[in-house]
C-alpha cells in the first residue's frame, strides 16, 4: 500500500470516527488529568484536592457521568516538584490525550506548567488559592485571588487592631506578590508597613525573624508562609511570647495548621477563606459527611479541596451547555457569563473576563482553644481586578500573568 | 541597658543558630565526617527521632525521656540498616550516595503513606522571658545547653573511652585494628549507630518546636551539610568551631537583611572555605598544629 492510499485510508477512518461521534450517543470516557502533589513538602494540603476530585467524579458517575459520558481520571503524583509538572504535564496532553486537565498548588508549578498547556492549546483548571493576575484563556481558576482576600481581609484587621503592618511571606512568586498586594492595600487604608520579611521556602528556624518582628512592633503580622517546613513559624512564635495578632490568606484554610499545632500557638490568626469543614450551612455539613464516607481517615477538609470538588461539577456543567468538550466551544459558554454552581460554599460563578471564579468569603478566626468562629462574611466577592486592569480573554488572549505593578492598565497599554 | 539588651539578642541569636547547626551536623559528623559514608539519609534519622520521641510523649513519657528514647530508637534503626544496607558498600562511596538517598526516599514516603501527613506536635514546654523588650523562648536555650552537652559526650566518648579509641583505630587503619584483635565490623556498626542515634537526638530535641511532617528531616540537612563540610574530618577541631563561625554568619546576616541573606551567607562560606582550606577547618587546625 502506498503512502497516499493509507493517509486517505486514515482519513476516511477519522471521518468515520466523526460521523458515528454524532450519529450514536458517545459513550466514550471524558478523560480529567489531575497533576498534584501527594508527597513531599505540598502533600499535606494537596491530598484532599485529589480526594476532592475523586468524590465528585463517583457522585458524577453514579448519576450517568457528563452528558451521559463517564469521567475518567488520569492522576500523577507531582511531587511538589516544578519539573515534574512540566513533565506529566506533557504527558496527559500528548500522549494520555485528557479533554481537561485540574493541576497544581503552588503558584511556582503553575507557572512552570502553563507554557506548555499554552502550547498544546490544552485547558487547565487552576483550584487554588492565590497571588491573582493570571490572564490566560486556557486557563480557568476557582479558588480565590487576593481581591477576594485582602481586600476583605486587610481593612478588618486594620480597624480592628492598628495600622502598622509587618509581612512574612514566603520568598516566591505568590509570597512576593502577595505582599505587593498588601502594602498596596494597607497604603490605600492609611496604614503602614513597618517591616517586611521573604523567607525561603523549607526554611523551619525563625528565632531571628521573631525577633525582628518584635523590634518594628507592629499591630498585627501578615503570615503568607508556604509549605509544612515553614509553619513551624507559630509555635516557635508562641513559645517566645510574639502574641500578636496574624492575617493570612493560606493559613489554616490550606494547610490546617489549628489541628496540627497545640493551642494556643494560633490563636488570633484571622483568615479570608472561601470554605473550611467548619463552615455551618447544611450543603457544607452534608459535604463532609459524604467527604468522610470515602475517605473515613482524611484529616482534615481545606478551601483547595472544595475547590476542587467543585470545578468538577463546574466543568461538566459546561461540557454539557457546550455540547463538547471542545474548547472553543466550552469558552463560548463561559463568555455568555452565567456559568454558575450552588456549592457548598454559596453560590459561585465564573466571571468570563478573567475566567476566575466568583466567591463566598468567610472571615475565619481560630480562639484560644484553636476552635473556628466566622465574625464575619461576604457574600459573591467577585473576582474584579483582572478586569479593572484590561484582562478580557473574551476579546483577546495574552497568555500573561499581571501584577499590582505589571499590567496593562499601568503601562498604559 | 540598650547595649546589653542589644548583645544579649545577639548573643542568643547566635546561640540558637549554632545549636541547630551543632545538633544537625552531629550525627552527620560521625558518620560522613569520621566514617566516610555519604548519608543522604540523615535528615530521616531525625525524623525517626522526632516522631518517636512525640508519640512517646503524646503516650505520657516526660519529654527528656522521649528525646532520649528517640535517640535510642534512630540509633537502633541505624545499626539495623549499617547490618544489612551500608556494609556492603564501604569500599564504594559513590553507591552509598544512591543507596542512602533511596532509603531517605523509601523512609519519607513510607511515612506519609502509614502515618498520614502530619503528626501533632506535643508545643513548646517552658514559656518565654522578657530581656529589654523582647520575648524569647526558653526551651531555646535548653536547646543550646544540649548542644554543649552533646559535644562534652562526644568529647569523652571518643577520647576517655575504650569505644571511642577502638572506634579511631578502626577508622584511621582498619587492618591494624583486625590484626591487633578488634572486631571491626562491629564497631563499624557501633559507630554508624552512634551517628544514627545523635540524629535522632536532634530530631527528638527539636520536635517541639517544629511542624511534624514526613519531609521535616530536609529542614536539617542542608545546615547538616554545610557545617560538617566547612569542619572537616574532626568532631572537635571541624564540626564544633565550624558551627559557631557558621553561626555567627547566619544570625548576623538573618538580623541584618532577613532569612535571605543568612542562607546566602552559609552556602557563600561553603564555597570560600571548600576553596580556601580544601580539608575544612580540620585540615586547617592540624597544619597550624604541625
Amino acid at each position: 500500500m502506498d503512502k497516499h492510499a493509507a493517509s486517505a485510508l486514515a482519513a476516511l477512518g477519522t471521518l468515520f470516527a466523526l460521523s458515528t461521534a454524532t450519529l450514536a450517543e458517545d459513550k466514550t470516557p471524558i478523560k480529567i488529568g489531575v497533576l498534584e502533589d501527594q508527597s513531599g513538602d505540598f502533600a499535606l494540603a494537596t491530598i484532599g484536592k485529589v480526594h476532592g476530585i475523586q468524590l465528585a467524579t463517583k457522585e458524577i458517575n453514579a448519576k450517568g457521568g457528563i452528558d451521559g459520558r463517564p469521567i475518567k481520571l488520569v492522576i500523577y503524583d507531582t511531587q511538589s516538584d516544578n519539573r515534574r509538572y512540566q513533565e506529566f504535564m506533557r504527558r496527559v496532553l500528548q500522549r494520555d490525550k485528557v479533554d481537561v486537565v485540574f493541576a497544581g498548588f503552588s503558584s511556582a508549578s503553575r507557572e512552570a506548567y502553563r507554557p506548555i498547556v499554552d502550547q498544546f492549546k490544552g485547558l487547565a483548571f487552576y483550584n487554588n488559592q492565590y497571588e491573582g493576575g493570571v490572564c490566560d484563556a486556557n486557563m480557568i481558576v476557582t479558588g480565590a485571588v487576593p481581591e477576594q482576600q485582602f481586600s476583605t481581609l486587610l481593612p478588618y484587621m486594620m480597624k480592628k487592631f492598628g495600622k502598622k503592618v509587618y509581612t512574612i511571606a514566603a520568598d516566591y512568586n505568590f509570597g512576593q506578590i502577595s505582599a505587593e498586594w498588601v502594602r498596596d492595600i494597607v497604603k490605600e487604608n492609611g496604614g503602614q508597613m513597618v517591616g517586611e520579611e521573604f523567607i525561603p521556602l523549607g526554611v523551619s528556624q525563625f528565632s531571628q525573624t521573631i525577633q525582628n518582628i518584635q523590634k518594628a512592633k507592629p499591630d498585627f503580622v501578615v503570615t503568607l508562609l508556604v509549605g509544612t517546613a515553614q509553619s513551624s513559624y507559630y509555635e516557635q512564635a508562641l513559645s517566645a511570647n510574639l502574641k500578636l495578632p496574624m492575617a493570612s490568606s493560606v493559613n489554616v484554610g490550606q494547610g490546617y495548621e489549628h489541628k496540627r499545632f497545640k493551642a494556643p500557638s494560633l490563636a488570633n490568626m484571622y483568615v479570608t477563606t472561601n470554605w473550611i469543614e467548619e463552615v455551618d450551612n447544611p450543603k457544607s455539613k452534608d459535604l463532609v459527611k459524604r467527604w468522610h464516607a470515602m475517605f473515613p481517615d482524611e484529616p482534615y477538609i481545606n478551601q483547595e479541596a472544595e475547590n476542587s470538588y467543585d470545578a468538577v461539577y463546574l466543568y461538566k456543567e459546561m461540557v454539557e451547555r457546550a455540547g463538547s468538550t471542545n474548547h472553543d466551544a466550552i469558552r463560548k459558554v463561559i463568555a455568555k457569563g452565567d456559568v454558575c454552581l450552588d456549592a457548598p460554599e454559596g453560590k459561585v460563578c465564573i466571571d468570563p473576563k478573567s475566567q476566575h471564579m466568583s466567591h463566598t468569603i468567610y472571615l475565619a478566626k481560630v480562639n484560644e482553644d484553636h476552635s473556628i468562629s466566622f465574625p464575619k462574611i461576604w457574600q459573591d466577592v467577585k473576582p474584579y481586578w483582572l478586569g479593572q486592569v484590561g484582562c478580557d480573554l473574551t476579546k483577546s488572549n495574552p497568555e500573561a500573568q499581571y501584577t499590582p505593578s505589571q499590567n496593562p492598565k499601568k503601562d498604559g497599554k | 541597658m540598650d547595649f546589653l539588651s542589644g548583645l544579649f539578642a545577639f548573643l542568643y541569636q547566635t546561640g540558637d543558630a549554632f545549636a541547630f547547626l551543632v545538633l544537625s551536623a552531629c550525627g552527620l559528623a560521625v558518620i560522613f565526617g569520621m566514617m566516610g559514608v555519604i548519608n543522604l539519609a540523615h535528615g530521616e534519622f531525625i525524623l525517626c527521632g522526632a516522631y518517636v520521641s512525640t508519640t512517646a510523649a503524646h503516650l505520657g513519657l516526660p519529654l527528656p525521656f522521649s528525646i532520649l528514647l528517640g535517640g535510642l530508637v534512630a540509633g537502633l534503626v541505624g545499626m539495623l540498616l549499617e547490618r544489612v544496607v551500608i556494609r556492603r558498600l564501604y569500599a564504594r562511596p559513590l553507591d552509598t550516595i544512591v543507596v542512602t538517598w533511596g532509603i531517605s526516599m523509601i523512609a519519607t514516603q513510607g511515612t506519609l503513606i502509614l502515618l498520614g501527613p502530619s503528626m501533632q506536635s506535643t508545643g513548646t514546654p517552658f514559656g518565654s522571658f522578657m530581656v529589654g523588650g523582647y520575648g524569647y523562648s526558653i526551651y531555646r536555650l535548653v536547646l543550646m545547653a544540649a548542644a554543649v552537652a552533646t559535644l562534652a559526650l562526644l568529647w569523652v566518648i571518643f577520647t576517655r573511652t575504650r569505644f571511642g579509641v577502638l572506634a579511631r583505630a578502626t577508622i584511621q587503619v582498619p587492618h591494624i585494628a583486625e590484626a591487633l584483635g578488634v572486631d571491626t565490623s562491629l564497631i563499624y556498626m557501633l559507630t554508624f549507630g552512634l551517628g544514627a542515634a545523635l540524629a535522632g537526638l536532634a530530631g527528638g530535641l527539636y520536635a517541639p518546636t517544629m511542624t511534624l511532617v514526613p519531609t521535616m528531616g530536609a529542614t536539617f540537612v542542608i545546615e547538616a551539610f554545610v557545617t560538617v563540610v566547612v569542619g572537616g574530618a574532626d568532631i572537635f577541631l571541624g564540626t564544633a568551631p565550624a558551627a559557631a563561625i557558621l553561626a555567627v554568619v547566619k544570625a548576623g546576616l538573618t538580623s541584618w537583611q532577613g532569612q535571605l541573606a543568612g542562607q546566602i551567607g552559609l552556602l557563600v562560606a561553603v564555597v570560600l572555605v571548600i576553596r580556601v582550606l580544601p580539608r575544612g577547618l580540620t585540615g586547617f587546625i592540624l597544619r597550624e598544629r604541625a
